[in-house]
C-alpha cells in the first residue's frame, strides 16, 4: 500500500520539454497506520539509530527522481 | 531548560566541494517549513495543547533544533573554504555580499525568515492539523533536495532527516486520535 503511487498525465503534442510520461508521488507508511499498534518490531538500537527510526513499520526509503544513465532510468 | 549534547543526531559528512547545494539546503535552513519554523512552531504551541500531548511538542520541538544543526553543518561545510568565484558559480554572490560566508535564516531564494511562517492558532485540532501539515511539507522539501543532490554521502543525512518527518507526521496524527478519544467522556444513557 504504501510507497509511491503514480498516474499518467495528458501529454500535449505541443509540449515544448521531453513529457515524463508517468508521474508519482510519496505515499510513506504513516498515511496508513492510525494509532500505532503496540508491540510491533523494531529495530536493534544501532539499525534505529542509522534509519531514523525505530519501527520497520515506519521506515521509508526514497529513491529520488529517476535520472539517465546510458539512457537507462536508474533509480541511484 | 534544555541540556546540550556536543554532537549531531545524526553524522553529516559531504563529499564534494559542492556551494551549489548550500543554496538548496539554506530552504530548510530558514525556509516556510524549515527545521527552524518547525522548533518554533512546536515549542511555542505546546502552552496551549492539553496536556496530554504537551510532552510531545517539546520532545518534536527539541528535536527541530538538532536538525537545523545538521542543516547548519551541511551549509558551513559546503561554503566555508569556497572561494569567491565558487560562490558567483553556486549563485550565491547575494548571500556572500550581504552576509560573507556566515550563516543566515533565509529561505534558497535568498527572502528572509518571517514569524508569518509559523502558526498559532489556539484551537489544538487546528495547530496539529498545521503540524502535520508542516511534517509532509519538509519530507517532500527534503526529496526536492536529494532529486537535485548527486552527493550521496549528504543525500544519506538527508534520509535520515526525511525519515524524522514522517515519525513526526505518525506521532502528531496519532495526538489528534488522543485527542479524538471519547474513553474519558462521561456517558449518560
Amino acid at each position: 500500500m504504501s510507497g509511491s503511487k503514480s498516474y499518467k498525465p495528458y501529454v500535449s503534442p505541443n509540449d515544448p520539454c521531453d513529457p515524463i510520461k508517468e508521474k508519482s508521488y510519496q505515499t510513506p507508511p504513516h498515511l496508513y497506520m492510525g494509532l500505532q499498534k503496540k508491540d510491533l518490531e523494531q529495530y536493534s538500537p544501532e539499525e534505529a539509530l542509522k534509519k531514523g527510526t525505530l519501527w520497520p513499520a515506519l521506515f521509508d526509503s526514497y529513491k529520488g527522481f529517476p535520472r539517465k544513465t546510458d539512457g537507462k532510468e536508474s533509480n541511484r | 531548560m534544555w541540556t546540550y549534547e556536543k554532537k549531531l543526531q545524526y553524522p553529516v559528512k559531504v563529499s564534494e566541494c559542492n556551494p551549489k547545494l548550500a543554496k538548496y539546503l539554506i530552504e530548510q535552513y530558514g525556509g516556510a517549513d524549515g527545521e527552524l519554523a518547525a522548533a518554533l512552531r512546536y515549542l511555542n504551541q505546546r502552552y496551549t495543547i492539553p496536556d496530554k500531548v504537551v510532552g510531545l511538542l517539546t520532545d518534536i520541538g527539541t528535536e527541530e533544533f538538532a536538525h537545523l544543526e545538521m542543516i547548519a553543518a551541511m551549509v558551513y561545510k559546503l561554503t566555508k573554504d569556497a572561494t569567491p568565484d565558487q560562490i558567483k558559480e553556486a549563485g550565491l554572490e547575494g548571500h556572500y555580499t550581504n552576509h560573507g560566508v556566515s550563516l543566515f535564516y533565509h529561505n534558497t531564494a535568498g527572502k528572509p525568515f518571517e514569524v508569518q511562517h509559523i502558526q498559532s492558532k489556539g484551537d489544538p485540532i487546528a495547530d496539529l492539523y498545521e503540524d502535520i501539515a508542516a511534517e509532509e511539507k519538509a519530507r517532500a522539501t527534503y526529496q526536492w533536495i536529494i532529486d537535485l543532490s548527486d552527493d550521496p554521502d549528504l543525500n544519506d543525512s538527508l534520509a535520515f532527516l526525511r525519515e524524522r518527518e514522517i515519525v513526526h507526521s505518525q506521532r502528531f496524527r496519532e495526538a489528534v486520535e488522543l485527542l479524538k478519544d471519547e474513553r474519558d467522556r462521561q456517558k449518560i444513557f
